[in-house]
């Protein structure tokens, strides 16, 4: 056991002396939390909605006023007045406006007649986000102006009431299980198995193997010493990133402790499924061209920045098989809803299983000669 | 007086990457406290031979004994027994000197107080106590080469296997490198099997010198006798502005030739008199009316006895190795 003390003594040594790899391993996925945290979490505000109104009686006005009322207080889009139809179009269509409302005429008429009229949104769809906020503001704000009016007499329709179990999960918080998870993958990618690599085409490989240090020692320090700094990465992850993304109560013991375990045991798995990716890889250059590509293919099937309900089929196999996935639902549980290590107990043993499966098969291929 | 098993017995060990063979049946033996080199081009075969002997290569067939443990089937033993020092340099650049021998002696088990003893006893041996603290990235590469030579012997082996420890290093760290090794012997009873391209290093250093080529072995004896065993005592090298027919004949039936190889219009003579050869050389010219474009008169030297054995130059195989490697190297860009 002194041997494999000795490969991870040096390993995290020569870590404590490589600021560049602490700051790519730790900062990195924080910037990234930050920069796609906000740059997607935000509420859409400020689109101009063009309004053309061809009816100019009361109800119409009412619902004008009612445009102008959102305008001035969600400020989900802004109103522009238009006199024509035309114009209008000509606008969306050159991009100065997101979206066209048309009152048509006879709309008052036909209201108070108690026929429903219809106003019409022309939309600028290539903006997904942009044109379902503006669907959603006008769809709520028609729904109000209908009560508004005398309602016909019909039968009760039924309605929604909508209970929210957890406090509202702004799109930050809800990234910050996969940037962990990111955190301790970039982390076992450069300090497992990039250095791993380099340090076979560096010849200090060789120094090792004319030692009498067993197979076995050499395979379990450079995995303990790989997972040991991704540990690292993963819990200063888990504290700045807890803390920048505004989770409550971000230092509870209980809840580090937690943290801990499930940071151990995704360490684990990324680190051995690292292992087994470089264990015959000579040339230093296969790693730089491949954990690109490993990287998007793995950390977005996982569900960390979309539901993985929305994936096409062959992409949820991946996410079914990809220890990325397991990782990210355990912190998404304890992060986002503190449910304690009872709710990830699959995620763990997938995780664990993962390991042992994935180092059998690195074990079996790790040749102590060169 | 009875002989010590010797150190390194090697028969019939051969090392073939699909058809081509880079070790071909060689034999040999290395007795206890000798210091014995292996010399021969790139290419040659010395590295994959070191390297089946330090247990890094399986070997293709024939058996290795080192200190009296076979290399294929006691593996750990040889390691427990021997130090190595690669011909890359491999020492950790982001560690400190202490740092990069403390942890090679933890792979060999050895107890905290010992340990300690024995990196300042090494590092005093290497002349870089005062660089102890140092981080490797610092270092020479003069340096480095003596860290490392220290690094092998953190555990006290035996036999130590050195790589060309002296490619790469200036003349005056090559010349440290080399005392340091002669000093570290005397003082550790060691047998070293070293291999090197350098004629002069092999012929001062080694006791016993094999020479290599192409996966053979070509000859193996003392530098003295390897010296001997080649005509002549001395060697002429004459280049000549016209070679009429039957030039050579006329050479070889100079006085006191033993021996005439032309290459590329550069003639060889081996000769027992060196003077008075060249005189009669020169005298066979002015009668046929043939410039001399060149001459050089030397006494044997290891390198006429690699050409004698292996029919060429070490330095053109060097060359022609270098350059294959370079256009290997575009190949692959």
């Amino acid at each position: 056991m002194h041997r494999v003390w000795a490969i991870i003594e040096r390993d995290l040594r020569r870590f404590r002396r490589s600021p560049t790899l602490i700051v790519v391993s730790m900062v990195m996925p924080l910037v990234q939390l930050v920069v796609l945290g906000y740059a997607f979490g935000g509420q859409i505000k400020h689109l101009r909605l063009g309004v053309v109104d061809q009816d100019h009686a009361v109800p119409a006005v009412q619902l004008r006023e009612m445009f102008q009322a959102v305008a001035a207080n969600a400020r989900t889009f802004d109103t522009v007045g238009y006199s024509d139809l035309a114009t209008a179009l000509g606008d969306l269509r050159n991009g100065r406006i997101s979206g066209v409302l048309n009152i048509p005429p006879r709309f008052s008429r036909r209201l108070l007649a108690g026929e429903s009229p219809r106003v019409a949104l022309a939309e600028d769809n290539t903006d997904q986000f942009s044109s379902a906020a503006l669907q959603g503001a006008l769809t709520a704000l028609l729904g109000a102006y209908q009560q508004k009016t005398p309602a016909p007499r019909l039968a009760a329709a039924p309605t929604l009431s909508v209970v929210e179990i957890y406090p509202y999960v702004p799109y930050i918080q809800y990234l910050l299980p996969g940037t962990i998870v990111l955190a301790i993958f970039v982390s076992a990618m450069i300090g497992g198995g990039i250095i791993f690599i380099d340090d076979k085409a560096r010849g200090l490989h060789e120094g090792y193997l004319v030692t009498p240090v067993h197979k076995f020692e050499l395979i379990l320090g450079f995995n303990l010493a790989g997972a040991a700094k991704a540990v690292i990465a993963g819990m200063v992850m888990v504290t700045c990133g807890s803390l920048i993304a505004g989770i409550p109560d971000p230092l509870s013991p209980v809840r580090l402790v937690q943290m801990f375990i499930l940071v151990v045991v995704t360490a684990l798995a990324l680190i051995s499924m690292m292992f087994l990716l470089v264990v015959r890889v000579n040339d230093p250059l296969v790693p730089r061209a491949v954990f690109g590509v490993l990287n998007t293919m793995l950390f977005f099937p996982s569900g960390a920045v979309y539901p993985i309900n929305a994936f096409p089929e062959w992409m949820k196999v991946i996410a079914k098989v990809d220890p990325f996935t397991y990782a990210v639902h355990g912190f998404k549980e304890l992060l986002l809803k503190n449910t304690g290590l009872a709710a990830i107990g699959f995620d763990l043993f997938y995780l664990g299983a993962f390991t042992v499966v994935v180092m059998a098969a690195a074990t079996a291929l790790f040749r102590r000669t060169l | 007086m009875t002989a010590s098993p010797p150190a390194i017995e090697v028969e019939r060990l051969t090392k073939c990457f699909g058809d081509f063979c880079a070790v071909d049946a060689l034999s040999f033996t290395v007795n206890c406290g000798e210091v014995f080199g292996l010399l021969g081009p790139n290419g040659a075969g010395k590295s994959t031979l070191i390297r089946m002997l330090t247990t890094l290569v399986p070997p293709t067939s024939g058996t290795a004994r080192v200190n009296g443990f076979d290399v294929a089937r006691a593996p750990n033993d040889v390691r427990q027994s021997i130090g190595v020092i690669p011909q890359a340099m491999t020492s950790d650049l982001d560690l400190s000197a202490e740092e990069n021998l403390s942890i090679f002696a933890k792979f060999y088990g050895i107890p905290r107080e010992q340990r300690r003893r024995t990196i300042t006893a090494l590092l005093e041996a290497v002349d870089l106590t005062a660089w102890r603290d140092k981080p490797v990235k610092n270092f020479s590469g003069g340096m480095r080469r003596r860290l490392e030579i220290a690094r092998g012997l953190v555990h006290e082996p035996r036999i130590f296997f050195l790589d060309e420890p002296t490619t790469g290093l200036d003349p005056v760290s090559r010349v440290s490198v080399w005392e340091m090794l002669s000093r570290l012997k005397r003082e550790r009873d060691l047998t070293i099997l070293v291999t090197t391209h350098y004629m002069d290093e092999a012929d001062k250093l080694c006791d016993r010198i094999a020479i290599v080529d192409h996966g053979k072995l070509k000859a193996l004896d003392s530098p003295l006798k390897l010296k001997a065993s080649i005509p002549g005592r001395n060697v002429i090298e004459v280049s000549f502005t016209s070679v009429p027919a039957g030039w050579a004949d006329t050479l070889r039936a100079l006085p006191e030739v033993a021996e005439v190889k032309a290459e590329d219009h550069v003639f060889r003579l081996a000769s027992q008199n060196g003077p008075r050869t060249t005189v009669e050389l020169m005298e066979a010219a002015r009668r046929a009316g043939i410039g001399i474009a060149s001459l050089s008169v030397q006494s044997t030297t290891l390198d006429d006895v690699f050409v004698h054995y292996t029919g060429h130059q070490l330095r053109d195989a060097l060359q022609s190795a270098a350059v294959y490697r370079i256009s290997h190297l575009r190949e692959r860009r």
